[in-house]
């Protein structure tokens, strides 16, 4: 049987050369996100904001024009209505009541009665209140900073530290680039993309140390290539995984993507998203960085790992 | 490497088989699983209420409220005592949870201070002038309290949850002060939300027949608006007496029925609360009697004769839903306390079926779609892998199922990633295998390299995923929780199953077939 390779055996891309074109691109990427941050802002959803959100599946086709005359003078500020995948659902946002943790209830009592009648089913019901906004808030922050110093004292204990800022950069590079195309899109931030994030941070992170694997390897073998030849053999010997492992984990997502369903839909698109940059980062960004971070060679063996191969091999 | 010791082969088909053994419940229909005898695991994965439809209700008891109370009422009522039990006149200030006490007599102070403090241990008392004293409430006096106060709180909302008639009801304390509700497969969030919320204190007081609630009041009334009701109407004002005749402490039963057609919550008064409520019948023929709900009378009958059964009937506005709230409420005993909702979250029933068909779906194509890439790509070991990836699959849901953890659908969405992400140690082997057969190694030796030499990066790459994975759990609520839980359950599976089952099977083929070249 003929097995499908998805990249010849022996290429000899020459990533290295090109290294100017991708960290032009890779610094494109990270300011313009950090503009759209900073002036247009996050489309933050209720987790974070306080508010109420409801799914509800009409009777019939949805009517958003009734629904929307119902809502709209019941004194409840910015009603959002919008078709959420089948025609007969609507999603309704509320934006955060005035008046506290109470008065987020109170709404969705009013909402609830102006859609007697034209209602089928309450699909969805959720209502943050300001306190348990800032408290997501503060979680959800902790928690993103929690993981990239929990990856970075893991990859400074297995690496040299060049590799470390290496990789740090590499993964910073394609969280902040996720963000921004959260704020290009106004695509709703919530929960959720929180968690796509941490997933983001972890594949990043995970295809990096296989490249940088092979570098240090690559290093101990042929100690008098020259770095950026060497640097290109090991992303080339890699290449096919890096690959593979990308397309089959996008199947995956695809999958999600396409069958999954709305209600995580925002996650799988800023998972597809993450893959995608995080491959090309830890091949365009973080190896050829290596260059200018003054990586040490030499016969630094690392004595620890011998033996955890001896015993492999056994 | 064709060595393959005993121990970890009896380890790889050993936890196979539970992998299989202990997801197989999660395929049979229910009926079948309680016809099996009690030794079969029959252990189902948990679903979240995002899945299964329900409520989560996080609440807030109104602490700040309650100890303003407890103050007003209980402390200066105990502390005017000590006063007067000393002779003398003082004023009593409330400032947040310290008592200002001014004393007219500066010669009894000590005196007040220790009586104050005998009566009040909780209270610290400090002479802060001549003639002032300051009672401050101790921190743990505090604690205690609104620990009581929570704990009382929990056990009427589990009394009134229950009385709903739901199933599996979760009530349970989060923090200090509050209280997590979850109610799986309800319906109607609203009503559970006004039977929860309302404190449902009940007082029964006499209406003051001579007093005009838009006129004067005398010093011993009050006006309280009537209940309009679910019926609508217009709230209308009583002037009652201050005086509180009998509570909602005294009843014993309440059940919604009919009268002429109309839906009634009938109640029953406990011994002493019958022969009060006797007497007040008994002395005050003729006269209006209200009975106050949460400060709204709901309804202010004539006492035609002595009632002295000790039951008696509400007659409000009600509906037959809002009779059987009232009586459900009565019967649960009102809460100590307000309480505050913080964040409410339901699925109804129809979008969590729905969601767990598109997350089943999805998982099941994700799952084809690679493993027909992964035998597409590399061929027999492809397949190898590809039969790992199923028992990785199994696994997963064994682990699931006997940690009883939550499955949310954020969860599944984390099983199919894993789907996709756990394959990536045998392209790590396979591709390092391929290397090594084009620099010539021999079928065995190029397998031996391609495990032993991928093992390091596979640990490697597989551990920052994890700590992804287990911050998420740390640090995620609900839904989220899940993903961080399937993740980091489906890394673990992954790294054996990835590692020792495929390597377990091609060891075995390549002892019966002892091949010339590898078919990567």
């Amino acid at each position: 049987m003929k097995l499908l390779r998805t990249v010849p055996a022996d290429t000899n891309i020459q990533f290295i050369n090109k290294r100017y074109v991708a960290m032009a691109l890779s610094l494109a990427l990270v300011l313009s996100s950090v503009m759209l941050y900073s002036f247009k802002g996050l489309n933050l959803g209720i987790d974070f904001l306080g508010g109420v959100m409801l799914e509800v599946k009409t009777k019939g086709p949805a009517d958003i024009a009734n629904l929307r005359s119902r809502v709209s003078n019941l004194g409840l500020g910015d009603v959002s209505l919008q078709r959420f995948g089948q025609p007969d659902v609507v999603l309704i946002r509320l934006q955060r009541q005035p008046g506290g943790d109470s008065a987020q209830e109170a709404s969705v009592a009013k909402l609830k009665k102006s859609l007697d009648g034209v209602v089928a089913e309450y699909r969805r019901t959720d209502v943050v209140g300001p306190t348990v906004g800032t408290e997501l808030q503060e979680a959800a922050f902790l928690a993103v900073v929690a993981a990239i110093a929990a990856i970075l004292v893991y990859i400074w204990f297995r690496f040299e530290w060049q590799f470390g800022v290496g990789a740090i950069v590499a993964l910073a590079h394609d969280v902040v680039s996720t963000v921004g195309l959260f704020s290009l899109f106004s695509l709703e931030f919530n929960l959720s993309t929180v968690a796509a994030l941490l997933t983001i941070a972890g594949y990043s992170i995970n295809d990096t140390v296989v490249v940088f694997d092979r570098v240090r390897e690559n290093m101990r073998k042929y100690k008098k290539m020259p770095l950026p030849e060497l640097f290109n053999r090991s992303i080339n010997e890699t290449l096919s995984r890096t690959v593979n492992t990308s397309l089959t984990t996008m199947l995956a997502l695809f999958a999600l993507v396409t069958f999954g369903g709305e209600v995580i839909r925002g996650f799988t698109v800023a998972m597809m998203w993450g893959i995608f940059v995080g491959t090309y980062s830890s091949i365009a960004l973080a190896v050829p960085l290596l260059l200018y971070l003054n990586v040490m060679r030499g016969g630094e063996e690392e004595p620890a790992q011998q033996p955890q191969q001896k015993e492999a091999a056994s | 490497m064709l060595d393959f010791p005993t121990w970890k082969r009896a380890l790889v088909i050993g936890v196979c088989l539970f992998g299989i053994i202990y997801a197989i419940p999660n395929f049979l229909p229910v009926q079948w699983l309680q016809a099996l005898p009690s030794w079969v695991p029959v252990k189902r994965m948990n679903l979240g209420l995002d899945l299964r439809g329900g409520a989560h209700l996080l609440l807030q008891v109104d602490t700040k409220g309650y100890l303003k109370e407890l103050m007003e009422n209980t402390y200066v009522a105990s502390i005017r005592a000590a006063v007067n039990a000393e002779k003398t006149h003082a004023s009593v200030d409330v400032v947040g949870n310290t008592l200002v006490i001014q004393v007219r007599d500066p010669a009894k102070l000590d005196a007040v201070r220790s009586r104050i403090r005998q009566e009040n241990p909780e209270l610290t008392v400090e002479t802060t002038g001549n003639n002032k004293l300051r009672a401050t409430l101790s921190e743990t006096g505090m604690r205690n309290r609104i620990s009581t106060l929570v704990q009382q709180s929990i056990s009427v909302i589990r009394r009134r949850v229950d009385e709903m008639g739901t199933t599996e009801p979760l009530i349970q304390r989060q923090g200090s002060d509050r209280i997590l509700v979850q109610v799986p497969g309800l319906q109607d969030t609203e009503r559970l939300k006004r039977i929860i919320g309302k404190t449902a204190k009940m007082t029964f007081h006499m209406v003051d027949m001579d007093c005009n609630p838009a006129g004067q009041i005398p010093v011993t009334d009050m006006v309280v608006q009537s209940d309009p009701g679910t019926r609508g109407g217009k709230p209308y004002p009583y002037c009652i007496e201050k005086r509180i005749r009998l509570t909602g402490q005294n009843l014993v039963d309440a059940q919604p029925t009919f009268q002429d057609g109309q839906p009634v919550v009938s109640f029953r008064f406990d011994s002493r609360g019958a022969r009060m409520f006797g007497e007040i019948t008994r002395t005050n023929v003729g006269r209006l009697f209200a009975i106050v709900l949460d400060n709204k009378v709901i309804t202010a009958p004539r006492i035609e004769e002595p009632i002295l059964g000790g039951s008696g009937i509400i007659r409000g506005s009600f509906t037959a839903e809002s009779a059987k709230d009232l009586a459900i409420l009565l019967r649960a005993g009102a809460l100590p306390a307000s309480m505050i909702y913080l964040e409410e979250r339901s699925v109804g029933p129809g979008l969590g079926q729905d969601s767990i068909d598109a997350g089943k779906l999805a998982s099941l194509i994700g799952m084809v779609l690679v493993v027909v890439f992964m035998f597409l790509a590399y061929g027999l070991f492809g397949l190898m892998a590809d039969i790992a990836l199923i028992f990785n699959v199994a696994l997963i849901l064994a682990l699931l199922s006997v940690l009883q953890a939550t499955l949310t659908l954020p969860g599944i969405a984390g099983i199919a990633l894993t789907i996709g992400m756990a394959v990536d140690a045998n392209v790590l082997i396979f591709e390092r295998m391929r290397e090594e057969v084009r620099n010539g190694r021999s079928p065995m030796n190029a397998t031996d390299a391609g495990y032993s030499r991928a093992l390091t990066t596979i640990i490697d790459s597989n551990l920052t995923t994890l700590i992804a994975g287990a911050l998420l759990f740390v640090f995620g609520s609900g839904p989220i929780k899940g993903f961080g839980v399937t993740l980091t359950i489906g890394i673990v599976s992954s790294m054996f199953t990835a590692i020792m089952v495929t390597r377990f099977m091609i060891v075995l083929w390549l002892r019966r077939k002892r091949p010339q070249a590898l078919p990567i």
